[in-house]
Protein backbone atom coordinates (compact mmCIF):
# COMPACT_ATOMS: atom_id res chain seq x y z
CA UNK A 1 0.00 0.00 0.00
CA UNK A 2 3.00 2.28 0.99
CA UNK A 3 4.08 2.13 -3.16
CA UNK A 4 0.36 3.81 -4.30
CA UNK A 5 0.42 6.71 -5.60
CA UNK A 6 -2.00 9.33 -3.82
CA UNK A 7 -4.57 8.43 -7.19
CA UNK A 8 -3.70 4.75 -6.56
CA UNK A 9 -4.60 5.42 -2.81
CA UNK A 10 -7.63 7.06 -3.53
CA UNK A 11 -8.86 4.83 -6.17
CA UNK A 12 -8.50 2.01 -3.53
CA UNK A 13 -10.29 3.67 -0.86
CA UNK A 14 -13.04 4.76 -2.84
CA UNK A 15 -13.54 0.99 -4.27
CA UNK A 16 -13.65 -0.09 -0.60
CA UNK A 17 -10.16 -2.34 -1.50
CA UNK A 18 -8.76 -0.63 1.79
CA UNK A 19 -10.06 1.86 4.49
CA UNK A 20 -8.46 4.99 5.46
CA UNK A 21 -8.22 3.87 8.92
CA UNK A 22 -6.54 0.12 7.63
CA UNK A 23 -4.13 2.70 5.66
CA UNK A 24 -3.23 4.90 8.33
CA UNK A 25 -2.95 2.21 10.38
CA UNK A 26 -0.58 0.84 7.85
CA UNK A 27 1.63 3.80 8.09
CA UNK A 28 1.52 4.32 11.84
CA UNK A 29 3.22 1.13 11.87
CA UNK A 30 6.01 1.71 9.35
CA UNK A 31 6.78 4.58 11.04
CA UNK A 32 6.56 2.63 14.61
CA UNK A 33 9.08 0.24 12.41
CA UNK A 34 11.33 2.08 10.69
CA UNK A 35 11.57 5.55 12.27
CA UNK A 36 13.90 4.90 14.90
CA UNK A 37 16.82 4.69 11.73
CA UNK A 38 15.65 7.99 10.54
CA UNK A 39 14.16 10.45 13.57
CA UNK A 40 12.04 12.25 10.92
CA UNK A 41 9.51 12.63 12.53
CA UNK A 42 9.35 14.78 16.28
CA UNK A 43 5.31 14.13 17.13
CA UNK A 44 3.31 11.52 15.75
CA UNK A 45 -0.68 11.98 16.61
CA UNK A 46 -1.64 8.25 16.49
CA UNK A 47 -5.13 8.74 18.34
CA UNK A 48 -5.59 12.03 15.95
CA UNK A 49 -4.98 10.18 13.09
CA UNK A 50 -7.73 7.06 13.51
CA UNK A 51 -10.02 9.67 14.17
CA UNK A 52 -9.16 11.85 11.17
CA UNK A 53 -9.32 8.48 8.98
CA UNK A 54 -12.55 7.01 10.47
CA UNK A 55 -14.04 10.48 9.49
CA UNK A 56 -12.54 10.16 5.91
CA UNK A 57 -14.21 7.09 5.70
CA UNK A 58 -17.35 7.88 6.72
CA UNK A 59 -17.49 10.88 3.67
CA UNK A 60 -16.40 8.34 1.34
CA UNK A 61 -18.93 6.28 2.29
CA UNK A 62 -21.11 9.18 2.10
CA UNK A 63 -19.72 9.93 -1.76
CA UNK A 64 -18.64 13.59 -0.30
CA UNK A 65 -15.01 12.61 -1.03
CA UNK A 66 -12.35 14.15 -3.05
CA UNK A 67 -8.90 13.27 -4.09
CA UNK A 68 -7.19 13.83 -1.06
CA UNK A 69 -9.57 12.38 1.38
CA UNK A 70 -8.31 9.69 3.59
CA UNK A 71 -4.94 9.89 2.18
CA UNK A 72 -2.32 9.98 5.42
CA UNK A 73 0.77 12.80 4.99
CA UNK A 74 2.91 14.65 7.34
CA UNK A 75 3.05 17.96 8.56
CA UNK A 76 6.80 20.10 8.94
CA UNK A 77 6.95 20.84 12.04
CA UNK A 78 6.83 24.53 11.28
CA UNK A 79 3.04 24.45 10.67
CA UNK A 80 0.64 25.13 13.54
CA UNK A 81 -1.62 22.18 14.13
CA UNK A 82 -4.26 23.15 16.82
CA UNK A 83 -3.97 21.00 20.28
CA UNK A 84 -0.53 19.13 19.03
CA UNK A 85 2.94 20.46 19.61
CA UNK A 86 4.52 22.59 17.33
CA UNK A 87 7.80 23.06 17.90
CA UNK A 88 9.72 24.38 14.92
CA UNK A 89 12.20 21.34 16.19
CA UNK A 90 13.64 23.83 18.85
CA UNK A 91 13.81 23.94 22.46
CA UNK A 92 12.22 27.25 22.29
CA UNK A 93 9.13 25.68 21.19
CA UNK A 94 9.52 22.35 22.75
CA UNK A 95 6.42 23.31 25.09
CA UNK A 96 4.21 25.01 22.62
CA UNK A 97 1.22 23.83 22.16
CA UNK A 98 -0.65 25.74 18.77
CA UNK A 99 -4.01 27.01 19.56
CA UNK A 100 -5.25 27.09 16.02
CA UNK A 101 -4.38 25.68 12.81
CA UNK A 102 -2.42 26.75 9.82
CA UNK A 103 -4.19 27.69 6.18
CA UNK A 104 -2.18 25.15 5.03
CA UNK A 105 -3.34 22.74 7.74
CA UNK A 106 -6.96 23.89 7.53
CA UNK A 107 -7.08 23.60 3.70
CA UNK A 108 -5.42 20.26 4.00
CA UNK A 109 -7.82 19.06 6.59
CA UNK A 110 -11.06 20.27 4.69
CA UNK A 111 -9.87 18.04 1.66
CA UNK A 112 -10.21 15.06 4.43
CA UNK A 113 -6.35 14.43 4.56
CA UNK A 114 -5.17 12.30 7.74
CA UNK A 115 -1.97 13.57 9.51
CA UNK A 116 0.13 10.92 11.08
CA UNK A 117 2.20 13.32 12.64
CA UNK A 118 4.94 16.50 12.44
CA UNK A 119 8.24 15.97 10.55
CA UNK A 120 11.88 16.61 11.93
CA UNK A 121 13.36 19.72 10.84
CA UNK A 122 16.33 22.31 11.08
CA UNK A 123 15.37 24.33 13.72
CA UNK A 124 12.74 27.44 12.74
CA UNK A 125 14.50 26.28 9.25
CA UNK A 126 17.83 27.43 9.48
CA UNK A 127 20.20 24.92 7.71
CA UNK A 128 20.36 22.70 5.09
CA UNK A 129 21.67 19.15 6.24
CA UNK A 130 18.66 18.65 8.93
CA UNK A 131 21.56 18.64 11.67
CA UNK A 132 20.12 21.57 13.82
CA UNK A 133 16.99 20.17 15.08
CA UNK A 134 16.67 20.58 18.93
CA UNK A 135 15.83 16.54 18.38
CA UNK A 136 18.73 15.42 16.94
CA UNK A 137 19.41 14.96 13.02
CA UNK A 138 17.00 12.99 10.59
CA UNK A 139 18.97 10.57 8.58
CA UNK A 140 18.93 9.87 4.77
CA UNK A 141 16.99 6.54 3.83
CA UNK A 142 19.28 5.85 0.99
CA UNK A 143 22.26 6.17 3.80
CA UNK A 144 22.01 6.56 6.95
CA UNK A 145 25.05 7.73 7.83
CA UNK A 146 24.13 11.30 5.75
CA UNK A 147 22.10 13.70 6.06
CA UNK A 148 18.69 14.36 4.11
CA UNK A 149 19.15 17.84 3.40
CA UNK A 150 17.20 20.62 5.36
CA UNK A 151 15.80 21.95 6.19
CA UNK A 152 12.36 19.96 5.22
CA UNK A 153 14.66 16.47 6.33
CA UNK A 154 12.09 15.10 7.97
CA UNK A 155 9.30 15.86 5.35
CA UNK A 156 11.86 14.52 2.85
CA UNK A 157 13.06 11.42 4.73
CA UNK A 158 9.74 9.98 5.63
CA UNK A 159 8.54 10.10 1.96
CA UNK A 160 11.57 8.76 0.43
CA UNK A 161 11.18 5.60 3.59
CA UNK A 162 7.11 5.62 2.64
CA UNK A 163 6.79 6.11 6.14
CA UNK A 164 3.73 8.73 4.83
CA UNK A 165 2.11 9.35 1.28
CA UNK A 166 3.28 12.74 1.25
CA UNK A 167 4.36 15.66 3.48
CA UNK A 168 4.44 19.65 3.71
CA UNK A 169 7.77 21.14 3.41
CA UNK A 170 8.79 24.68 3.16
CA UNK A 171 11.34 26.65 1.52
CA UNK A 172 13.23 29.91 1.83
CA UNK A 173 16.44 29.37 0.44
CA UNK A 174 15.66 25.54 -0.84
CA UNK A 175 14.41 23.78 1.76
CA UNK A 176 12.07 21.61 0.05
CA UNK A 177 14.04 21.52 -3.62
CA UNK A 178 17.24 20.28 -1.87
CA UNK A 179 16.30 17.78 0.28
CA UNK A 180 14.21 16.43 -2.47
CA UNK A 181 17.36 16.02 -4.35
CA UNK A 182 19.08 14.08 -1.54
CA UNK A 183 15.90 12.08 -0.62
CA UNK A 184 15.12 11.03 -4.30
CA UNK A 185 11.63 12.62 -4.35
CA UNK A 186 9.71 15.26 -5.94
CA UNK A 187 9.03 18.40 -4.29
CA UNK A 188 8.09 22.15 -5.38
CA UNK A 189 7.88 25.38 -3.75
CA UNK A 190 4.87 27.78 -5.60
CA UNK A 191 5.42 31.59 -6.32
CA UNK A 192 5.54 33.67 -3.61
CA UNK A 193 2.18 34.07 -2.64
CA UNK A 194 0.25 31.43 -3.62
CA UNK A 195 -0.04 29.34 -0.84
CA UNK A 196 -1.08 31.09 2.98
CA UNK A 197 1.80 31.94 5.11
CA UNK A 198 -0.82 31.99 7.86
CA UNK A 199 0.46 29.66 10.77
CA UNK A 200 3.66 29.25 9.17
CA UNK A 201 6.05 29.75 11.93
CA UNK A 202 8.19 32.44 10.23
CA UNK A 203 11.73 32.79 9.32
CA UNK A 204 12.35 35.34 6.26
CA UNK A 205 8.71 36.68 5.53
CA UNK A 206 9.77 37.93 1.95
CA UNK A 207 11.01 34.55 1.21
CA UNK A 208 8.85 31.80 2.99
CA UNK A 209 6.46 29.08 0.99
CA UNK A 210 5.07 26.16 1.51
CA UNK A 211 4.86 23.34 -0.67
CA UNK A 212 4.30 19.39 -1.22
CA UNK A 213 6.85 16.74 -0.83
CA UNK A 214 5.80 13.55 -2.88
CA UNK A 215 6.84 10.89 -5.00
CA UNK A 216 6.06 12.09 -8.07
CA UNK A 217 4.95 15.20 -9.84
CA UNK A 218 0.94 13.42 -10.19
CA UNK A 219 1.27 13.70 -6.57
CA UNK A 220 2.45 16.83 -5.95
CA UNK A 221 -0.16 18.97 -8.29
CA UNK A 222 -2.92 17.17 -6.39
CA UNK A 223 -1.15 18.06 -2.66
CA UNK A 224 -0.45 21.72 -4.47
CA UNK A 225 -4.02 22.41 -5.47
CA UNK A 226 -4.92 21.58 -1.79
CA UNK A 227 -2.29 23.77 -0.63
CA UNK A 228 -2.97 26.78 -2.60
CA UNK A 229 -5.56 29.89 -2.50
CA UNK A 230 -5.87 33.44 -1.18
CA UNK A 231 -6.11 34.07 2.35
CA UNK A 232 -7.28 37.04 3.87
CA UNK A 233 -5.34 36.41 7.37
CA UNK A 234 -1.74 36.13 5.18
CA UNK A 235 -1.34 39.87 3.93
CA UNK A 236 1.15 38.46 1.53
CA UNK A 237 -1.12 35.84 0.24
CA UNK A 238 -2.23 36.68 -3.45
CA UNK A 239 -5.52 36.90 -4.73
CA UNK A 240 -5.71 34.49 -7.75
CA UNK A 241 -7.53 31.59 -8.28
CA UNK A 242 -5.91 27.76 -7.68
CA UNK A 243 -5.79 26.10 -10.43
CA UNK A 244 -6.25 22.43 -11.01
CA UNK A 245 -2.83 21.39 -10.90
CA UNK A 246 -3.26 17.36 -12.49
CA UNK A 247 -5.75 18.67 -15.13
CA UNK A 248 -2.71 20.51 -17.10
CA UNK A 249 0.07 17.43 -16.52
CA UNK A 250 -0.97 15.77 -19.83
CA UNK A 251 0.13 18.32 -22.56
CA UNK A 252 3.23 17.31 -24.59
CA UNK A 253 6.59 19.23 -24.54
CA UNK A 254 7.12 19.77 -28.09
CA UNK A 255 8.15 22.84 -28.76
CA UNK A 256 9.21 23.73 -25.20
CA UNK A 257 11.85 25.93 -25.07
CA UNK A 258 13.98 25.41 -22.01
CA UNK A 259 17.08 27.51 -20.78
CA UNK A 260 19.76 25.66 -19.28
CA UNK A 261 21.42 27.91 -16.74
CA UNK A 262 24.92 28.53 -17.68
CA UNK A 263 25.97 29.31 -14.35
CA UNK A 264 24.98 26.58 -12.46
CA UNK A 265 27.58 24.26 -13.97
CA UNK A 266 30.64 25.87 -13.27
CA UNK A 267 33.18 25.04 -10.65
CA UNK A 268 32.05 23.34 -7.16
CA UNK A 269 29.01 21.13 -9.17
CA UNK A 270 30.20 17.37 -8.40
CA UNK A 271 31.13 15.80 -11.80
CA UNK A 272 27.83 12.80 -11.30
CA UNK A 273 25.71 15.03 -10.64
CA UNK A 274 26.33 17.32 -14.00
CA UNK A 275 26.41 14.09 -15.90
CA UNK A 276 23.33 12.88 -14.32
CA UNK A 277 21.63 16.42 -14.66
CA UNK A 278 22.72 16.47 -18.35
CA UNK A 279 21.11 12.95 -19.24
CA UNK A 280 17.60 14.50 -17.40
CA UNK A 281 18.40 17.31 -20.13
CA UNK A 282 18.80 14.96 -23.06
CA UNK A 283 15.49 13.33 -22.16
CA UNK A 284 13.45 16.55 -22.23
CA UNK A 285 15.50 16.73 -25.57
CA UNK A 286 13.66 13.57 -26.45
CA UNK A 287 10.78 14.39 -25.64
CA UNK A 288 10.48 17.34 -28.32
CA UNK A 289 11.54 20.38 -25.87
CA UNK A 290 13.87 22.81 -27.74
CA UNK A 291 16.95 23.42 -25.35
CA UNK A 292 19.50 26.45 -25.35
CA UNK A 293 22.01 27.57 -22.94
CA UNK A 294 20.98 30.72 -20.89
CA UNK A 295 22.86 32.89 -18.59
CA UNK A 296 21.87 34.44 -15.02
CA UNK A 297 24.67 36.98 -14.98
CA UNK A 298 24.17 38.13 -11.13
CA UNK A 299 23.34 34.68 -9.97
CA UNK A 300 26.77 34.21 -8.06
CA UNK A 301 26.04 36.87 -6.09
CA UNK A 302 22.96 35.42 -5.03
CA UNK A 303 24.29 33.46 -1.29
CA UNK A 304 25.65 36.48 -0.41
CA UNK A 305 22.38 38.58 -0.75
CA UNK A 306 20.60 35.64 0.92
CA UNK A 307 22.78 35.75 3.98
CA UNK A 308 21.72 39.55 4.46
CA UNK A 309 17.96 39.19 3.89
CA UNK A 310 17.21 36.22 5.42
CA UNK A 311 18.89 36.74 9.08
CA UNK A 312 17.93 40.35 8.55
CA UNK A 313 13.83 39.28 8.30
CA UNK A 314 14.66 36.02 10.83
CA UNK A 315 16.14 38.48 13.36
CA UNK A 316 13.29 40.31 13.76
CA UNK A 317 10.59 37.43 13.38
CA UNK A 318 12.51 35.50 15.71
CA UNK A 319 12.37 38.55 18.62
CA UNK A 320 8.95 37.45 19.43
CA UNK A 321 10.08 34.37 21.17
CA UNK A 322 11.30 36.30 24.27
CA UNK A 323 9.70 34.17 26.87
CA UNK A 324 7.02 36.23 28.49
CA UNK A 325 4.06 34.68 26.20
CA UNK A 326 4.75 31.21 25.30
CA UNK A 327 7.24 28.92 24.62
CA UNK A 328 10.82 28.20 26.71
CA UNK A 329 11.26 31.02 30.09
CA UNK A 330 14.27 30.47 32.20
CA UNK A 331 14.03 29.51 35.99
CA UNK A 332 14.57 32.62 37.81
CA UNK A 333 14.80 35.65 36.37
CA UNK A 334 16.40 38.72 37.86
CA UNK A 335 14.86 41.19 35.44
CA UNK A 336 13.16 42.08 32.37
CA UNK A 337 16.64 42.02 30.73
CA UNK A 338 18.14 38.23 32.17
CA UNK A 339 14.62 36.94 30.83
CA UNK A 340 14.85 37.85 27.35
CA UNK A 341 18.51 37.32 27.09
CA UNK A 342 18.67 34.16 29.13
CA UNK A 343 15.49 33.02 28.13
CA UNK A 344 16.52 33.12 24.56
CA UNK A 345 20.23 32.15 25.19
CA UNK A 346 19.04 29.10 26.29
CA UNK A 347 16.03 28.30 23.98
CA UNK A 348 17.92 29.10 20.45
CA UNK A 349 20.82 26.63 19.03
CA UNK A 350 23.95 27.72 17.96
CA UNK A 351 23.19 27.98 14.09
CA UNK A 352 19.44 30.33 14.94
CA UNK A 353 21.64 32.67 17.13
CA UNK A 354 24.22 33.07 14.50
CA UNK A 355 21.63 34.33 11.98
CA UNK A 356 19.88 36.08 14.21
CA UNK A 357 23.58 38.05 15.59
CA UNK A 358 24.11 38.22 11.19
CA UNK A 359 20.75 40.18 11.05
CA UNK A 360 20.85 42.68 13.65
CA UNK A 361 24.56 43.77 12.81
CA UNK A 362 22.79 44.09 9.50
CA UNK A 363 20.05 46.37 10.52
CA UNK A 364 21.63 48.29 12.93
CA UNK A 365 22.20 52.00 12.52
CA UNK A 366 25.21 52.75 10.26
CA UNK A 367 24.78 49.41 8.62
CA UNK A 368 21.69 49.54 7.00
CA UNK A 369 22.31 51.10 3.90
CA UNK A 370 25.72 48.75 3.45
CA UNK A 371 23.97 45.68 4.02
CA UNK A 372 19.92 45.36 3.83
CA UNK A 373 19.72 47.67 0.93
CA UNK A 374 22.61 46.38 -0.82
CA UNK A 375 21.38 43.27 -0.65
CA UNK A 376 18.15 44.58 -1.98
CA UNK A 377 19.13 45.63 -4.65
CA UNK A 378 21.12 42.97 -5.84
CA UNK A 379 17.85 40.88 -5.47
CA UNK A 380 16.60 43.39 -7.50
CA UNK A 381 19.35 42.31 -10.34
CA UNK A 382 18.96 38.52 -9.71
CA UNK A 383 14.99 39.21 -10.30
CA UNK A 384 15.60 40.79 -13.67
CA UNK A 385 18.18 38.54 -15.16
CA UNK A 386 15.33 35.89 -14.60
CA UNK A 387 12.52 38.44 -16.15
CA UNK A 388 15.03 38.40 -19.09
CA UNK A 389 15.54 34.75 -19.35
CA UNK A 390 11.66 34.02 -19.56
CA UNK A 391 11.47 36.29 -22.51
CA UNK A 392 13.85 33.79 -24.31
CA UNK A 393 12.73 30.17 -22.86
CA UNK A 394 9.89 28.92 -20.86
CA UNK A 395 11.49 26.60 -18.19
CA UNK A 396 14.90 27.16 -16.78
CA UNK A 397 16.92 23.59 -15.73
CA UNK A 398 19.66 23.04 -13.64
CA UNK A 399 21.06 21.32 -10.52
CA UNK A 400 18.95 21.19 -7.04
CA UNK A 401 21.84 20.84 -5.58
CA UNK A 402 26.03 20.80 -6.31
CA UNK A 403 26.44 17.59 -4.55
CA UNK A 404 24.92 14.24 -3.50
CA UNK A 405 23.94 13.81 0.24
CA UNK A 406 26.94 14.17 2.27
CA UNK A 407 27.48 12.72 5.50
CA UNK A 408 26.77 13.75 8.95
CA UNK A 409 28.89 16.18 10.66
CA UNK A 410 30.78 16.75 7.77
CA UNK A 411 30.18 20.70 6.86
CA UNK A 412 28.96 21.45 10.51
CA UNK A 413 32.36 23.30 11.61
CA UNK A 414 32.23 25.65 9.00
CA UNK A 415 28.74 27.74 8.78
CA UNK A 416 29.56 29.03 5.06
CA UNK A 417 29.85 25.49 3.63
CA UNK A 418 26.76 24.73 4.77
CA UNK A 419 25.76 27.97 3.02
CA UNK A 420 26.95 27.26 -0.44
CA UNK A 421 24.88 24.07 -0.34
CA UNK A 422 21.79 25.99 -1.57
CA UNK A 423 24.09 27.87 -4.29
CA UNK A 424 21.07 27.23 -6.97
CA UNK A 425 18.27 27.12 -5.00
CA UNK A 426 18.89 30.25 -3.24
CA UNK A 427 18.21 33.29 -6.03
CA UNK A 428 14.16 31.11 -6.95
CA UNK A 429 13.43 32.67 -3.22
CA UNK A 430 14.82 35.83 -3.99
CA UNK A 431 13.07 36.59 -7.03
CA UNK A 432 9.74 35.02 -5.84
CA UNK A 433 9.57 32.56 -8.65
CA UNK A 434 8.25 29.04 -8.57
CA UNK A 435 10.83 26.16 -8.78
CA UNK A 436 10.59 22.09 -8.40
CA UNK A 437 13.24 19.41 -7.81
CA UNK A 438 12.33 16.02 -9.40
CA UNK A 439 14.60 12.79 -9.00
CA UNK A 440 17.16 12.37 -12.14
CA UNK A 441 19.51 9.16 -12.57
CA UNK A 442 21.81 8.69 -9.31
CA UNK A 443 25.46 9.38 -9.32
CA UNK A 444 27.63 8.28 -6.29
CA UNK A 445 24.92 5.70 -5.88
CA UNK A 446 22.79 8.58 -4.47
CA UNK A 447 19.93 10.07 -5.36
CA UNK A 448 20.00 13.41 -7.78
CA UNK A 449 17.95 16.28 -8.17
CA UNK A 450 17.08 18.48 -11.29
CA UNK A 451 15.59 21.73 -11.24
CA UNK A 452 13.56 23.19 -13.06
CA UNK A 453 12.55 26.95 -13.05
CA UNK A 454 8.99 28.78 -14.00
CA UNK A 455 7.85 32.26 -14.54
CA UNK A 456 5.40 33.46 -12.24
CA UNK A 457 2.58 31.42 -11.50
CA UNK A 458 3.98 28.99 -13.85
CA UNK A 459 3.44 25.95 -11.46
CA UNK A 460 1.35 23.91 -13.87
CA UNK A 461 4.12 24.03 -16.67
CA UNK A 462 6.71 22.93 -14.04
CA UNK A 463 4.33 20.07 -12.95
CA UNK A 464 3.53 19.51 -16.56
CA UNK A 465 7.54 18.90 -17.61
CA UNK A 466 8.19 16.87 -14.87
CA UNK A 467 5.16 14.52 -15.43
CA UNK A 468 6.24 14.17 -18.97
CA UNK A 469 9.67 13.37 -18.08
CA UNK A 470 8.36 10.91 -14.97
CA UNK A 471 6.15 9.27 -17.73
CA UNK A 472 9.20 8.70 -19.83
CA UNK A 473 11.72 7.30 -17.37
CA UNK A 474 11.51 5.37 -13.86
CA UNK A 475 14.16 7.43 -12.12
CA UNK A 476 11.57 9.04 -9.55
CA UNK A 477 10.25 4.92 -9.04
CA UNK A 478 14.07 4.40 -7.39
CA UNK A 479 13.09 3.35 -3.65
CA UNK A 480 15.99 3.04 -1.18
CA UNK A 481 16.32 -0.57 0.46
CA UNK A 482 15.85 -2.19 3.87
CA UNK A 483 12.05 -0.20 3.91
CA UNK A 484 10.10 -2.76 1.97
CA UNK B 1 35.38 42.84 7.84
CA UNK B 2 36.91 42.43 10.85
CA UNK B 3 34.86 41.92 14.15
CA UNK B 4 36.09 42.29 17.80
CA UNK B 5 34.74 40.58 20.54
CA UNK B 6 33.13 43.96 22.15
CA UNK B 7 30.74 44.57 18.42
CA UNK B 8 29.86 40.80 19.33
CA UNK B 9 28.81 41.49 22.81
CA UNK B 10 27.16 45.06 21.38
CA UNK B 11 25.25 42.99 18.71
CA UNK B 12 24.07 40.78 21.30
CA UNK B 13 22.94 42.64 23.51
CA UNK B 14 20.92 44.53 20.71
CA UNK B 15 19.24 41.13 19.91
CA UNK B 16 18.53 39.94 23.44
CA UNK B 17 21.11 37.64 23.54
CA UNK B 18 23.90 36.22 26.61
CA UNK B 19 27.21 36.05 25.18
CA UNK B 20 29.93 34.43 27.13
CA UNK B 21 33.61 35.70 26.29
CA UNK B 22 34.53 31.95 25.16
CA UNK B 23 31.36 32.02 22.85
CA UNK B 24 31.64 35.96 21.75
CA UNK B 25 35.40 34.62 20.17
CA UNK B 26 34.48 31.51 18.81
CA UNK B 27 31.34 34.28 17.04
CA UNK B 28 33.98 36.43 16.35
CA UNK B 29 35.41 33.96 14.14
CA UNK B 30 31.85 32.89 12.61
CA UNK B 31 30.29 36.11 11.92
CA UNK B 32 33.42 37.47 10.26
CA UNK B 33 33.59 34.67 8.08
CA UNK B 34 30.25 35.16 7.12
CA UNK B 35 30.83 38.83 6.69
CA UNK B 36 33.61 37.84 3.88
CA UNK B 37 30.81 35.99 2.02
CA UNK B 38 28.45 38.93 2.08
CA UNK B 39 31.16 41.23 0.72
CA UNK B 40 31.43 39.69 -2.29
CA UNK B 41 28.38 41.93 -2.90
CA UNK B 42 30.39 44.93 -3.31
CA UNK B 43 31.69 43.63 -6.43
CA UNK B 44 28.62 45.13 -8.04
CA UNK B 45 27.60 48.86 -8.75
CA UNK B 46 23.88 49.46 -7.31
CA UNK B 47 23.79 53.01 -7.52
CA UNK B 48 20.96 53.44 -9.96
CA UNK B 49 18.89 50.56 -8.65
CA UNK B 50 16.12 50.33 -6.80
CA UNK B 51 15.55 47.80 -3.85
CA UNK B 52 13.61 45.49 -3.98
CA UNK B 53 11.18 44.24 -0.59
CA UNK B 54 8.41 41.97 -2.57
CA UNK B 55 8.79 39.48 -5.37
CA UNK B 56 6.02 41.45 -7.42
CA UNK B 57 6.15 44.62 -5.73
CA UNK B 58 3.13 44.47 -4.39
CA UNK B 59 1.68 46.70 -2.23
CA UNK B 60 0.11 46.29 1.63
CA UNK B 61 -3.46 45.23 1.48
CA UNK B 62 -5.20 47.10 3.33
CA UNK B 63 -9.09 46.13 4.91
CA UNK B 64 -11.57 48.30 6.91
CA UNK B 65 -10.63 49.43 10.85
CA UNK B 66 -13.55 47.26 11.79
CA UNK B 67 -13.04 44.18 14.68
CA UNK B 68 -13.25 40.81 13.36
CA UNK B 69 -11.06 38.90 16.09
CA UNK B 70 -13.28 37.57 18.84
CA UNK B 71 -12.62 37.03 22.51
CA UNK B 72 -9.92 34.17 22.91
CA UNK B 73 -7.51 35.18 25.46
CA UNK B 74 -7.52 31.80 27.83
CA UNK B 75 -7.14 29.67 24.79
CA UNK B 76 -4.52 31.65 23.30
CA UNK B 77 -2.77 32.25 26.86
CA UNK B 78 -2.37 28.70 27.64
CA UNK B 79 1.14 28.48 26.55
CA UNK B 80 2.49 31.38 28.89
CA UNK B 81 4.74 30.56 31.21
CA UNK B 82 3.14 33.05 33.94
CA UNK B 83 -0.06 34.45 33.98
CA UNK B 84 -2.83 35.83 36.31
CA UNK B 85 -6.00 37.34 35.72
CA UNK B 86 -5.53 37.16 32.16
CA UNK B 87 -2.57 39.36 32.21
CA UNK B 88 1.29 38.13 31.42
CA UNK B 89 3.46 38.29 34.38
CA UNK B 90 7.51 39.24 34.55
CA UNK B 91 9.81 40.94 36.28
CA UNK B 92 9.62 44.26 37.99
CA UNK B 93 10.02 46.51 35.27
CA UNK B 94 9.49 49.82 37.23
CA UNK B 95 11.72 50.32 40.38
Amino acid sequence: MHDKSIAELSAGLKSGEFSSVELTRHFLDRIAAHDGRLNSFITVTEEGALAQAAAADARIQAGDAGPLTGIPLAHKDIFCTRGVRTSCASKMLDPFVAPYDATVVTNLAEAGVVMLGKTNMDEFAMGSSNETSWYGPVRNPWDTDRVPGGSSGGSASAVAARLCAAATGTDTGGSIRQPASFCGITGIKPTYGRVSRYGMIAFASSLDQAGPMTRSAEDAALLLTGMSGFDPKDSTSIDRPVEDYAAALGRDLKGLKVGVVKEFFGDGLDAGVGASVQAAIDELKKLGADVMEVSLPNSGLSVPAYYVVAPAECSSNLSRMDGVRFGHRCEDPRDLTDLYERSRSEGFGDEVKRRILIGTYALSAGYYDAYYLKAQKIRRLISDDFKQAFEQVDVLVGPSAPDTAFKLGAKSDDPVSMYLSDIYTIAVNLAGLPGMSIPAAPANGLPVGLQLIGNYFEEARLLNVAHQLQLATDWHRATPGGFE
Amino acid sequence: MSLQRADVKKIAHLARLAVSDTEADALVKDLSNILDLVAQMDAVDTGQVEPMAHPTDMAQRLRPDVVTETDQREALQANAPAVENGLFLVPKVIE
